[in-house]
C-alpha cells in the first residue's frame, strides 16, 4: 500500500511536469485546426513548417548563434579556467562565486540590462548584439563545466611536460589540453543546448530585424493559433531534451571514472 | 671536532662552504655540476630557504632530507626550474642555470605522484621527451624500449596509466625521465606513496641505477633511513636552512646538532657542561669525552640508544631504574629513568622493570655538540615521525 502511494505520487509529480509537452507533441500530429479535437494523424504540420521561410530563416539564425556562441564562449571559459589555475586560492573562490551569479539571476534582468547596455553604448540591436549576449550568458555554463576538469587535473603535469622539454604553449595543447576536453565538450553541448533554447534574452537584444526560433513561436502564438507552433515546439523540445541527456550522461560518466581511477592511485 | 674526524677531504670542505662562501670558492672544480650559492626564498612573510649553499658533485647520490616544510621541495624546484629564488646563484656546469627556462635544462624531474600522462599510454608517456626533440622513429623506438628494460617493465608498451599499479606508474615516471639522457635527475619523494615493501625494493634499484646510468641523483625525502641506505651524500634541513652536510656515516655518527641528532635515528639529548678538554659534565656526573672543549661551555651531548650497556648497578656513576621494556624485533627498547634524565637504551638482553641497573658508555660513544636552536632545553621533544605527511609547499598546479 506504502509502495503503490509512493509510485503514485511520483506518478502524478511526472504526470504533472510532462503532460503539457506531451500533449502539445500530441497535437503537433493532429489534422485539425483546432486545439481541442483530434481529426487523425497527419504530419502536414511538419511539411508546412519547413516551407514557412519566416521559420527557415529564424532556425538558421538559431543555428548560427547557437553554434558561433557555444565556440566562443567555451574557448573564453577555457582560458578563463586555464587563467583561475594559477591565482591564489582565496581570489580564485571569489571569481567563481561571481561567476555563479549570472545563473541565478532572471533572465529577464539579464536581457534587459543587456539591452541597455547596448543602447547605452550606442550599438543597434541586431545579430552582433544578439550574438554577444548568447556569449555573455553562456560564458558561465561553459566555465562551470570545464572547471571541474581542472581540478581533477595532476597539479604537476604540466611541469612534468615543461621538464620533458615542452615550451609553455605546447604543454598547453599536448598535455593540459587533452585532460580538460571532456569538460570543453559538455561546455559546448550545454551552451549550444542553452542559446538554443534561449527566448528571453533574446527577445530583448535581437531587434526587429532577426528573430530566433524562439522568438517566432512567441509571435506566431500571439498572432494566430497554428498548430505549426506545436510542431516547431515539439521539434525543438526533442533536440533540448536529447543534448541534455548527452550532456548528463557525459558528466555522469566522468564522475564515475574520478571516482574509479583517480581514487585508487593514492 | 668535525674536521678531526672527517674522512674525505671534499666532504671536509663542503661542509665548510655550509654558510661561509669564501671557502667555496677554493673549491670549485670541474667536479662540481651543479652549485648553489646563498639561495634565499620567502613565500609573503615564511622565509623558506635561507642562505642555502651547497653544490653537487658529478656522479654523486646527493639527498635533501629534511620534515615537510623545510624547503627541500622548493630547492629541487629550483632546481628544475619551476621556482626562481628571491636571491642567491645557481650555477651548471659554471655557467647561470637561473636564465634557463625549464624546458632547456639538462636535468629531468620524476614527481612524488609520478604526473604521468593520462591521455597516453606507457610508450607514449615514454617517448613524450623524446618526441618533442624530433628524433627519428627508430631511435624513439629503441630508447624506450631500453628504458623499459631498464625499470623492468617490457611489455607494458601499450598498456594505459591507468591500468598500473602505484610502483609500476613510478617505474614508468622514472623511465620517462631517464630516457631523455639527463645530466641530473631530480626526484622529488618519488617513493612516498608506496609500501613499505615497494619502497625497499625500489630504493635498492635506484641506487643500482643511479650506479650503472652515472647521472648525478638529486633526491629528496623525509624518510632518514631511504636517505641513510641510497645516499654519497646527505644534506639535513631544517626551517629553510641547511642543518648538516656529509656522508651517511658523517651525519650519523657526528651529529652537528640536536636537531640532526634526533631527525637520523633515536638519540639520547642531554643538556651538559664543558670546561675542559676531553671531559664533560652531565646528569650530576663527569665523563671522560673525545672532544675538545667548545667556545661554550653549555654543549649538548647525544648518547645514541645502542651505544648504552646496561651493567650491574654496583659501583656505577650512572643508575637508574628501569621503567619501561618494549620488544622491537631486533632489540628490546628499555627506559631507565635516573634522577635527572630518562635514557633510552637498545638491548639484546631483557631486564625486568624495576630493576636497579647501572648505565654505561664509553668516552668515544659520547658525542658532544654546540648548542643550538634544537637543543633539548630549548625545544622538549622533536618527534622525527611527525612528518609522513605530504608536504604541499607549493599551491600552483
Amino acid at each position: 500500500m506504502k509502495k503503490l502511494l509512493k509510485n503514485g505520487y511520483m506518478f502524478l509529480i511526472f504526470a504533472f511536469l510532462y503532460a503539457p509537452v506531451v500533449v502539445l507533441i500530441i497535437f503537433s500530429f493532429n489534422d485539425a485546426k483546432s486545439r481541442a479535437v483530434w481529426g487523425g494523424f497527419t504530419l502536414d504540420w511538419y511539411r508546412k513548417l519547413f516551407q514557412n521561410s519566416d521559420i527557415l530563416s529564424a532556425l538558421r539564425v538559431t543555428l548560427i548563434i547557437a553554434l558561433l556562441s557555444a565556440l566562443i564562449s567555451t574557448f573564453v571559459a577555457a582560458i578563463t579556467c586555464l587563467g583561475l589555475q594559477s591565482m591564489k586560492r582565496r581570489l580564485r573562490g571569489v571569481i567563481m562565486q561571481v561567476t555563479y551569479i549570472p545563473n541565478v539571476s532572471p533572465d529577464l534582468v539579464t536581457g534587459i540590462s543587456l539591452m541597455l547596455l547596448f543602447f547605452f553604448i550606442g550599438l543597434k540591436t541586431g545579430f552582433p548584439t544578439l550574438l554577444m549576449a548568447h556569449i555573455a550568458f553562456n560564458i558561465p555554463y561553459a566555465i562551470l563545466s570545464i572547471s571541474p576538469k581542472f581540478k581533477q587535473l595532476d597539479k604537476n603535469i604540466y611541469e612534468a611536460a615543461l621538464d620533458l622539454g615542452c615550451k609553455p604553449h605546447q604543454a598547453i595543447i599536448k598535455v593540459i589540453l587533452p585532460e580538460i576536453m571532456p569538460g570543453i565538450v559538455t561546455a559546448l553541448i550545454l551552451t549550444f543546448t542553452l542559446s538554443i533554447d534561449d527566448f528571453v534574452i533574446s527577445y530583448f537584444t535581437a531587434g526587429n530585424q532577426i528573430s530566433t526560433l524562439a522568438i517566432t513561436i512567441y509571435s506566431m502564438a500571439r498572432k494566430s493559433v497554428n498548430p505549426q507552433i506545436n510542431a516547431l515546439s515539439a521539434l525543438m523540445f526533442v533536440t533540448v531534451l536529447i543534448l541534455l541527456i548527452i550532456v548528463n550522461i557525459r558528466s555522469g560518466k566522468d564522475s564515475k571514472v574520478k571516482v574509479g581511477t583517480r581514487g585508487g592511485d593514492k | 671536532m668535525f674536521n678531526s674526524l672527517k674522512k674525505s677531504p671534499s666532504i671536509k670542505s663542503q661542509d665548510a662552504a655550509n654558510g661561509k662562501k669564501g671557502q667555496l670558492a677554493d673549491s670549485t672544480g670541474s667536479s662540481h655540476i651543479i652549485e648553489l650559492i646563498d639561495i634565499c626564498k620567502s613565500y609573503g612573510d615564511t622565509k623558506v630557504l635561507d642562505d642555502i649553499t651547497f653544490y653537487i658533485r658529478n656522479n654523486e647520490f646527493i639527498t635533501l632530507l629534511g620534515p615537510s616544510g623545510c624547503g627541500k621541495t622548493t630547492t629541487l624546484r629550483i632546481l628544475a626550474g619551476f621556482e626562481q629564488p628571491d636571491s642567491g646563484s645557481v650555477t651548471f656546469e659554471d655557467n647561470d642555470l637561473l636564465v634557463v627556462p625549464p624546458y632547456l635544462r639538462k636535468v629531468n624531474t620524476v614527481f612524488q605522484r609520478y604526473a604521468l600522462f593520462p591521455h597516453l599510454d606507457v610508450k607514449d608517456n615514454i617517448a613524450f621527451g623524446l618526441k618533442l626533440q624530433k628524433l627519428p622513429a627508430s631511435e624513439i623506438a629503441s630508447r624506450v624500449d631500453q628504458a623499459l628494460k631498464m625499470v623492468d617493465l617490457k611489455g607494458y608498451e601499450n598498456r594505459w596509466v591507468d591500468q598500473l599499479s602505484g610502483g609500476q606508474m613510478q617505474r614508468i615516471a622514472i623511465a620517462r625521465a631517464i630516457v631523455n639522457k639527463p645530466q641530473v635527475l631530480l626526484l622529488d619523494e618519488p617513493l612516498g606513496a608506496l609500501d613499505l615493501k615497494m619502497r625497499k625494493e625500489m630504493q635498492i634499484e635506484l641506487k643500482q641505477m643511479q650506479q650503472s646510468l652515472g647521472i648525478t641523483f638529486v633526491y629528496v625525502t623525509h624518510d632518514q633511513e631511504e636517505a641513510l641506505t641510497m645516499s654519497d651524500t646527505i644534506i639535513v634541513m631544517k626551517q629553510g636552512r641547511i642543518q648538516q652536510i656529509g656522508t651517511p656515516t658523517d651525519i650519523y655518527n657526528e651529529p652537528r646538532n640536536a636537531f640532526v641528532a634526533d631527525f637520523i635515528g633515536e638519540s639520547n639529548i642531554l643538556p651538559g657542561r664543558m670546561t675542559q678538554d676531553f671531559e664533560v659534565d652531565f646528569c650530576g656526573h663527569s665523563f671522560v669525552c673525545v672532544d675538545p672543549r667548545f667556545e661554550q661551555e653549555e654543549v649538548d651531548v647525544v648518547i645514541r640508544p645502542e651505544d648504552i650497556q646496561i651493567v650491574s648497578s654496583e659501583g656505577k656513576a650512572l643508575r637508574g631504574v628501569v621503567s619501561s621494556i618494549v620488544f622491537k624485533g631486533v632489540h628490546y627498547e628499555m627506559n631507565v629513568d635516573t634522577d635527572n634524565f630518562s635514557f633510552m637504551v637498545h638491548s639484546t638482553d631483557p631486564v625486568d622493570p624495576g630493576t636497579t641497573v647501572g648505565l654505561h658508555f664509553d668516552p668515544d660513544e659520547i658525542h658532544v655538540m654546540a648548542k643550538s636552536d634544537f637543543s633539548p632545553d630549548r625545544i622538549l621533544t622533536i618527534s622525527d615521525h611527525e612528518n609522513d605527511e605530504i608536504s604541499h609547499e607549493e599551491v600552483t598546479w
